[in-house]
């Protein structure tokens, strides 16, 4: 016994240990050894699990949803893919209980499925009524094309770009100090990007950049702010201009986005006066991604790509919090009508009529009492 | 780069909806392409060898990608089950993909090594679950719940050997039905047997049977035919095969390779070849050897009341008490229910024989299992195999050669003339805001008969037109794509004569 005992206690300080490397971010070599020891031991304890007493709980970082969490989830699902429809939008391979996605893939005229995209993303998220919104948006072309006239090498580009991505949650002089401190980035031209980052804007900025005596120099750049004049211009004739911001700053995590970009953040959740607003981020966002089907097709051929996911996740938090905070009841059942009986000994009765009004369609219950 | 169809643009826009999330899986290795487009442009041009890529692109064995045409037969099918469901007052629940291992060992009897395990990286073990029951046994136990009406659709993973034909797969949707609690005995095991009558006559499968039998009378006849206990799970799996096979064939089994003795195997073979309503119930009621069974007296007389509700319930006719009826799973402890199709001679030569539709029966210690003092939640339920379902009907659809839209897009907006983009991207505006289901072609310039095509196939039953006339009227063309008849439409009443036409049709 107490050799099991030891035993357990030198699996949870390896345990332990794999955890902490892992947090620290330690070399792969280093974790997968530590990881071999820990396997190592964890053999040597041997099948005894069905003896131990179990916590009753799902994994890590799972839940289960209770049916007041699945009526609400319902509902935000229910408003998204009735706007995917509403789009034309076909539906593969998900129930659609899980869909949160919308992509068009194909070769067409520049800007379209874009400014669609974006159409979506503003009246999914109007439906849901978690309040006011924005979408920023952005294009990886001038994000590459302003790093470059800044004198960001090219070697840095991808990291000196997750730097400026938190800018949404930190300010600019700690961005700043990361560029410099720990990227290596010479002070100026890390002033340089500063100048650009902290701006944003409509349309009119667009037009500005145009003139920017050094991005105009550079053929990416105009690439990017040509077609996102073109989007504006979409955009005002579908209505959502004074939604969309144009920002510097937004740099997306992802590698495979090629051109256009964009992020819904909501501007305040706070549902009574006095609390945190509830930092949950974004809740949609999307971009171009013009390369990712040429990386299966044997042949390398492209099928260009642009699209947007609905953080149902976050959404769902915060629709929740806000039911809670009004107190709202929310009905985790349809049922119209309850068959009951005031007198003993009528169940048979009950049954009947319960069947009765099933077979006419009519949502309806009975106790399961005689 | 050559642009493709037209037609099959709209196709293209949903086979990669789930490339990219969850975020952060950049590269899926494995991703089978299963429309009619992407075969049609891939297949044609490549050869599935490693030429210059180093993976074969494909769906793990046992899954698949299901295309929009069969996303949309998926969707009714789920829209009625849910809907019988939700009639019956059940509320709905979720639970993780996967869960701790543990939860799931020595729940499944010999089937455990179906389990997909998740590779030990470390940190808990977990598995895919195998079923919804276990983890709603689990949910139970958990929140300490003592009564619950519950529905819950969601996907299970079986590492069986998959036979695709017949709709037998490794990942696969089932959709539950639980009501878990002490009542009074009976009325909700006839709710359920209702329910899926409800559900399988809704599907118009055709006509269908529910076989029903009770653990403890199995147990019972067992006994009284002489079975020794440690051999009651190894015959029982062996009756179960009688549906696929002929009792000659199972005696055999139970004989020659499971050591039963043949004067046993005979008095087993009298019993379960009967079937019948609920005289048959009586019958055995009277039978010499199982009315000394008490295992065997509760079971019949749980059965006669069951009978009894079922008949008030008006579906009495469609049951059949069958004692071949053993069902895989070990947890069940009183009546189990199987559903199958009757097919007629015809369907049978040229259908798939899938097996049973939806089964289910009673658990009552499955709770108690999980809970750490060992109460006991009684439970009964039903799951319907909606893949087979699916199976079945989609190969129906395939015969009758139905066309099944994959969108449902009321409006098409088009235009004849060249640069009248922003026109028709104003009017698409005001047509969505309307919650008018619309489409354009994200072509700057398309030829008019381009659009109109695009209408006719994929099925859009009404097409705006607007042009140089039309903006200098203050018209719009309403145009009815099956009869091409064309109407002009002040603009401002656009919107509401759209709505009329279309809660007209």
């Amino acid at each position: 016994m107490a050799e099991r005992a030891a035993l357990e206690e030198l699996v949870r300080l390896q345990g332990e240990r794999v955890r902490g490397l892992k947090q620290q971010k330690a070399s792969a070599e280093q974790i997968e050894e530590e990881l071999a020891k820990l396997l190592k031991l964890k053999a040597q304890m041997g099948p005894d699990e069905g003896k131990q007493k179990f916590v009753l709980k799902t994994p890590k970082g799972t839940r289960d949803y209770s049916p007041r969490q699945m009526a609400v989830r319902e509902k935000v699902f229910d408003v998204i893919v009735s706007c995917f429809k509403r789009h034309g939008a076909e539906v593969i391979d998900t129930p659609v209980f899980e869909l949160k996605d919308f992509d068009i893939a194909g070769q067409f005229d520049p800007m379209i499925p874009d400014a669609e995209c974006l159409k979506i993303m503003c009246e999914i998220l109007s439906s849901l009524q978690i309040g006011d919104f924005l979408v920023k948006v952005n294009d990886r072309r001038i994000l590459d094309g302003m790093f470059a006239v800044c004198g960001v090498p090219d070697s840095k580009f991808r990291t000196i770009c997750s730097s400026v991505d938190k800018l949404d949650k930190v300010s600019w002089e700690e961005v700043k100090n990361e560029m410099v401190g720990e990227k290596g980035l010479a002070p100026e031209v890390a002033d340089r990007i500063g100048d650009y980052v902290q701006q944003h804007g409509g349309v009119s900025l667009v037009e500005q950049l145009l003139q920017d005596p050094e991005l105009s120099q550079n053929k990416q750049a105009l690439e990017g702010l040509g077609d996102l004049k073109l989007l504006f211009e979409y955009l005002t004739l579908f209505g959502i201009p004074d939604k969309i911001s144009f920002d510097l700053s937004l740099a997306r995590g992802l590698d495979y986005y090629t051109g256009v970009i964009y992020e819904a953040v909501l501007l305040q959740t706070p549902v009574r006066a006095g609390e945190e607003p509830l930092g949950v981020g974004s809740v949609a966002a999307g971009g171009r991604y013009d390369g990712l089907v040429g990386m299966f097709d044997p042949k390398g051929r492209k099928v260009p790509c642009v699209g947007l996911s609905v953080g149902v996740e976050r959404i769902f938090s915060i629709v929740e919090q806000r039911l809670e905070a009004l107190e709202e009841k929310v009905r985790t059942t349809e049922t119209q009508v309850l068959v009951a009986s005031a007198q003993k000994k009528l169940l048979e009765e009950r049954l009947r009529l319960v069947s009765e009004l099933w077979d006419a369609g009519i949502k309806a219950e009975l106790l399961y009492i005689l | 780069m050559p642009p493709l169809g037209l037609l099959h643009m709209r196709a293209w826009a949903s086979l990669f909806s789930r490339l990219l999330r969850p975020r952060g899986v950049v590269c899926i290795r494995e991703v089978h392409f299963h429309s009619q487009v992407s075969e049609a442009v891939l297949t044609s041009q490549l050869k599935p060898q490693h030429e210059k890529s180093n993976f074969i692109i494909k769906t793990p064995k046992g899954t698949r990608d299901l295309s929009p045409q069969q996303m949309v037969v998926r969707e009714k099918i789920l829209d009625m089950v849910i809907g019988c469901f939700k009639r019956h007052g059940a509320k709905r629940l979720d639970t993780p993909a996967f869960e701790l291992k543990e939860m799931l060992t020595e729940k499944y009897g010999e089937d455990s090594g179906l389990i997909y395990d998740l590779k030990d990286q470390g940190g808990e073990l977990l598995s895919l679950r195998y079923d919804l029951t276990v983890p709603f046994a689990r949910y139970l136990a958990m929140n300490k719940v003592k009564k619950m009406k519950r529905y819950h659709v969601g996907k299970v993973w079986r590492r069986e050997s998959p036979t695709i034909v017949q709709g037998r797969y490794r990942e696969f949707c089932q959709c539950d039905f639980d009501i878990a609690g002490q009542f009074d005995p009976m009325i909700p095991d006839a709710e359920c047997l209702k329910i899926m009558c409800e559900i399988l006559s809704g599907l118009q499968l055709g006509d269908f049977l529910i076989k029903v039998n009770d653990r403890r009378i199995l147990d019972g006849m067992l006994a009284v035919c002489g079975v020794p206990e440690s051999k009651f799970h190894a015959i029982c799996s062996s009756i179960d095969k009688l549906d696929k096979i002929s009792w000659n064939d199972v005696r055999h089994e139970m004989v020659a390779k499971k050591g039963l003795a043949p004067e046993v195997a005979d008095r087993i073979g009298d019993y379960i070849q009967c079937h019948g309503g609920v005289s048959l119930v009586e019958e055995m009621f009277q039978d010499s050897r199982l009315s000394q069974n008490k295992q065997a007296i509760e079971g019949l007389g749980d059965l006669k009341l069951l009978f009894e509700y079922l008949t008030l319930f008006g579906i009495a006719e469609k049951i059949s008490f069958d004692l071949s009826l053993a069902r895989g799973l070990d947890y069940y402890t009183g009546v189990i229910y199987e559903a199958v199709l009757l097919q007629t001679p015809a369907q049978a030569e040229e259908s798939l024989n899938v097996g049973s539709v939806a089964a289910g029966g009673r658990y009552d210690g499955l709770v108690g299992m999980f809970d750490p003092k060992g109460h006991k939640v009684p439970c009964v339920g039903l799951s319907i195999g909606v893949e087979r379902i699916f199976a079945i009907v989609e190969q129906r659809m395939k015969t009758s050669g139905q066309k099944i839209r994959t969108t449902e897009t009321q409006v098409f907006v088009a235009t004849p003339q060249k640069n009248f983009l922003h026109e028709r991207l104003k009017l698409i505006s005001e047509l969505w805001d309307a919650g008018i289901k619309a489409e354009l072609l994200y072509k700057n310039n398309p030829k008019l008969l381009t659009q109109l095509h695009y209408c006719e196939h994929t099925g859009i039953p009404l097409a705006v037109i607007i042009g140089e006339q039309e903006l200098k009227e203050g018209v719009i063309k309403l145009r009815s794509v099956a009869s091409r008849e064309e109407v002009a439409i002040k603009r401002e009443n656009l919107v509401a004569e759209i709505q009329k036409r279309l809660s007209e049709s």
